[in-house]
């Protein structure tokens, strides 16, 4: 194969990858954006839907898009609970006493969940619905899971956009982002707005806990951690609070992850990422798509 | 010298209660593996005291306060194993040069991001803390005696109950000396108030960067001693839970607050290593389900912090 | 002698021009006022001269040196001092510490001094504190050193944001809104505290105020801004008298 198949043939799996952190990096943007909070546990709930598809497939042998419905539901009602249960309580409390809170929730889930009586620390082998098959395209072969997954977050981003940007719902979320007094001035609830961000970006997460199992079948209670920061890295370099920034993040994160892997070494594929990180806290804070902001 | 003589009625105590330790371990009435867990509470004490310039004293939230503990103990591990140190004597500048390794890593990493604040600065230090874990993962790859993900063998066993202690002793004075100076003023208006702190003409990004390199220092000379108590390392050691500890133990104690942060310590050490001997393994794996509870109920309770008012020291 | 110099000033946010282009300039020993409705631009011109906020075009001079580049906490080195219009007291911090944060930011000990306690170090603290209680009496706040800044009534918050400004020993003091807020009664004590300031300290004045029987009774001269421009400049007589201000804003308040 010649090089410029094998560049592309990484691009194609890098999209793969960075279609999920931008499914996720979606949910820390819009918390971010109403809470000025970075959620911890966002990670977390992504990898409660690879369990909950998990039991849904192995254990009942749901139909896929049943899968999907329900996973999105049972995160959503995680992602509300974890709201009003632990982030509710503390709504004027300093920003590092909800951080720490979010911290904790966070490793509660993880080893809460990985107690023996309940999924156990282990790896455990997530049943894909479907074999994997590849359609050969030339330069580059690209699977039916991929082609699944650009599906499915496609389909996802379109409910988004529908759902932000013509609802009543949805408008009020990007004036209680854009600024919250006001809003809450012109007489927005401002706790059913949270609660509705909580509940769409878990939802989000979610599915991209169940394509991730799909195209990396081998889950585990503290998956979430990784996917969880590099999607939060993604949603900051894209600009945090601004929804299309979290995508083309999310996208950019994962191609070069993959293309580190591929070209590098895996080993530096985390470090890379930080990185990318350090990088845009220095030299660009707001992100790609983000203004600048003063102080005071 | 006025360092000691402001100091006395500390001093006193002080060698008074190493006394008392020094007769518990030589007639062996707490047995050696209790006797690890006290040198083992000091080290947490003076890692934990770093933490606390850093978070408690200056308000500079960081998640990758393991990480300068984890390069103060991997610098020591090398150095005391490469140079066949074995006595307490020649461990001390080892100890010393640790401390500042990880201050000049501290300093190198907190000049570009201790410009960030809140939550921005704990993602950039989890991400550092991530970067060293992955760096120590494989650092196998470039010294092979480093062990990467396999850990590091065979350290020298020079850590004695003489070394932690008075380092403590020595660490409180010199951290309460700083605390109580225009130094320790500085930060604190720094951490009510950093606008505010620079209008007054305080030069805010030295002093946030003073009191995060002194802060690393203190871990990284923390992490000497674990280093050489123990005779082993893992990677693990030094991940964000590592960090979390420390970050409970400063909030525990009050932050800003040098004692409570050394009985928070104590009581912390005490407490998870006394599960450890009254708890079955099984039951043991609910602790990191009950201390996140504990610290989010902690948070929703007290969100400025336990015992959040100033006390002296 | 100009103490500021302010050229052709230059501040937008987004699609808002808070202050655009403004030039004014400050004498030594005087009081100075800025006036003008409410976003006018006036705390942002405090913002730009204190190095706050960073100007989009024009320039600072204060005493000759050009200070548009000038961080903020030089700035309180050089000689300009300011109050924030929403007060920022180190609330946890006692009144005294507040009032030391200022006095000990100069070059008084250095870090060996702090850590092994030298005679340097007494003796600055020493003196540092008999100063700050001398700021902290003349503020009439003596009594209350230990207590915490948050603790402090209103009145007794504003009047220690002064004492600190004030004890970094400024050549020029730049007040925001120090009377919001204040009855009637509060606002003549006022009043003489700031003529104080100016008389046992020499300092140059610069206030921003809403409340006119002050700025009038105080000022030697004052500018009236609106929409971030300058729309006058002038002693007291000249601005209550002109058409322009009283439509812009003085209309109700002075009939
Ligand atoms: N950091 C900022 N970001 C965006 N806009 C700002 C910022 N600071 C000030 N502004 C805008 O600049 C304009 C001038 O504000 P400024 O605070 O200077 O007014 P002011 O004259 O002090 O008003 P007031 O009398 O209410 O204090 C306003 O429209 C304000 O919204
Ligand atoms: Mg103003």
């Amino acid at each position: 194969m010649d090089i410029l198949g094998y560049v592309l043939q990484q691009g194609i799996n890098g999209l793969q990858l960075g279609a999920v952190y931008a499914l996720i990096a979606l949910g820390y943007t819009m918390v971010y954006g109403v809470l000025r909070l970075i959620n911890f546990a966002h990670g977390d709930i992504f990898m409660l839907g690879a369990f909950v598809a998990y039991f849904l497939i192995a254990k009942f042998g749901i139909p896929i898009y049943l899968v999907f419905i329900i996973t999105m539901l049972a995160c959503a009602i995680a992602g509300y609970l974890i709201e009003k249960i632990a982030y509710k309580p503390l709504r004027d409390a300093p920003k590092i006493s909800l951080l720490i809170t979010a911290v904790g929730v966070s490793l509660f889930l993880e080893y809460f969940l990985s107690l023996n009586a309940i999924f156990t620390p282990n790896y455990i082998a997530f049943p894909r619905p479907f074999d994997v098959k590849g359609y050969d395209l030339a330069v580059f072969t690209i699977t039916n899971v991929q082609v699944l997954i650009f599906i499915i977050t496609f389909i996802s981003l379109f409910l988004l956009y529908l759902l932000i940007y013509r609802t009543n719902y949805g408008r009020a979320m990007r004036a209680v982002s854009h600024d919250k007094e006001t809003a809450a001035l012109m007489g927005i609830g401002i706790d059913g707005i949270i609660s509705f961000t909580f509940i769409v970006g878990a939802s989000l997460a979610g599915v991209g806990g169940i394509l991730y199992s799909i195209a990396y079948p081998q889950i585990n209670v503290f998956m979430g951690i990784m996917p969880g920061i590099k999607s939060f890295i993604a949603a900051v370099l894209g600009g945090i609070g601004i929804i299309h920034g979290a995508v083309i993040g999310g996208l950019i994160i994962g191609i070069c992850e993959v293309f580190v892997s591929a070209f590098l070494s895996s080993t530096f594929r985390d470090g890379v990422i930080f990185i990318i990180l350090f990088g845009v806290l220095l030299f660009k804070p707001s992100g790609i798509f983000g203004k600048r902001i003063e102080k005071v | 010298m006025r360092f000691f003589r402001e100091s006395w009625i500390f001093l006193i105590v002080s060698v008074s209660i190493y006394i008392i330790l020094k007769a518990f371990f030589a007639f062996n009435v707490i047995s050696p593996y209790i006797q690890q867990i006290c040198l083992y509470a000091v080290i947490v004490a003076l890692t934990s005291l770093g933490l606390n310039v850093i978070y408690g004293y200056t308000g500079q939230f960081s998640l990758g306060h393991a990480a300068f503990y984890g390069i103060g103990a991997y610098t020591s591990a090398y150095l005391t194993k490469v140079l066949s140190i074995d006595g307490v004597i020649p461990f001390i500048p080892v100890l010393v040069f640790c401390g500042l390794v990880s201050g000049l890593v501290g300093y190198l990493i907190g000049i570009p991001i201790l410009r960030l604040r809140d939550d921005f600065l704990a993602i950039a230090t989890l991400g550092f803390g991530t970067l060293v874990r992955v760096f120590l993962d494989n650092s196998d790859k470039f010294a092979e005696s480093l062990g990467g993900s396999r850990g590091f063998v065979g350290i020298p066993r020079i850590t004695n109950l003489e070394l932690v202690f008075f380092f403590l002793i020595f660490v409180i004075i010199i951290t309460r000396n700083l605390i109580h100076s225009r130094y320790g003023l500085f930060w604190r208006c720094i951490k009510d108030d950093e606008l505010a702190a620079t209008s007054v003409g305080i030069n805010t990004a030295n002093m946030k960067l003073m009191a995060f390199t002194y802060g690393c220092m203190l871990a990284g000379i923390g992490g000497a001693l674990y280093a050489n108590l123990y005779s082993f390392l893992h990677p693990s050691n030094f991940d964000i839970l590592r960090s979390i500890d420390f970050l409970i133990i400063v909030i525990i104690g009050g932050m800003g607050s040098i004692m409570g942060t050394i009985y928070a310590s104590i009581i912390w050490v005490g407490f998870i290593e006394g599960l450890r001997i009254v708890l079955p393994a099984q039951v043991l794996d609910m602790r990191w389900v009950v201390i996140p509870i504990l610290l989010i109920a902690l948070m929703i309770w007290r969100p400025y912090g336990l015992m959040s008012k100033r006390r002296k020291v | 002698m100009k103490i500021l110099d302010v050229r052709n000033l230059e501040k937008s946010f987004g699609g808002v021009k808070a202050v655009d282009q403004i030039s004014f300039h400050i004498e030594e020993g005087e009081v100075f006022s800025i006036i003008g409705p409410n976003g006018a631009g006036k705390t942002t011109m405090f913002n730009l001269i204190t190095g706050l906020y960073r100007p989009d075009d024009g320039r600072i001079f204060f005493i000759d040196r050009d200070i548009t580049k000038t961080p903020t906490y030089m700035l309180a080195h050089l000689g300009i001092a300011r109050t924030f219009q929403n007060m920022r007291l180190f609330g946890s911090l006692t009144v005294l510490e507040n009032v030391l944060s200022s006095l000990l930011s100069k070059r008084t000990y250095n870090l060996f001094s702090a850590v092994m306690r030298t005679k340097r170090f007494a003796v600055s603290e020493k003196a540092a504190e008999e100063k700050a209680r001398k700021f902290i009496d003349f503020f009439g706040l003596s009594g209350k050193e230990d207590y915490t800044a948050s603790s402090l009534s209103y009145g007794e918050q504003r009047r220690l944001e002064l004492a600190r400004a004030l004890s970094t020993e400024p050549r020029l003091m730049l007040i925001d809104e120090p009377g919001a807020g204040m009855n009637p009664k509060e606002i003549a004590d006022l009043a003489e505290t700031i003529k104080a300031i100016r008389q046992r300290y020499s300092v140059t004045i610069a206030i921003i105020e809403h409340q006119m029987n002050l700025v009038m009774n105080i000022s030697d001269r004052i500018m009236v801004m609106d929409f971030g421009e300058k729309i006058m400049e002038g002693t007291p007589e000249e601005v209550k008298k002109d058409k322009r201000v009283i439509e812009a804003y003085l209309g109700e308040e002075m009939d």
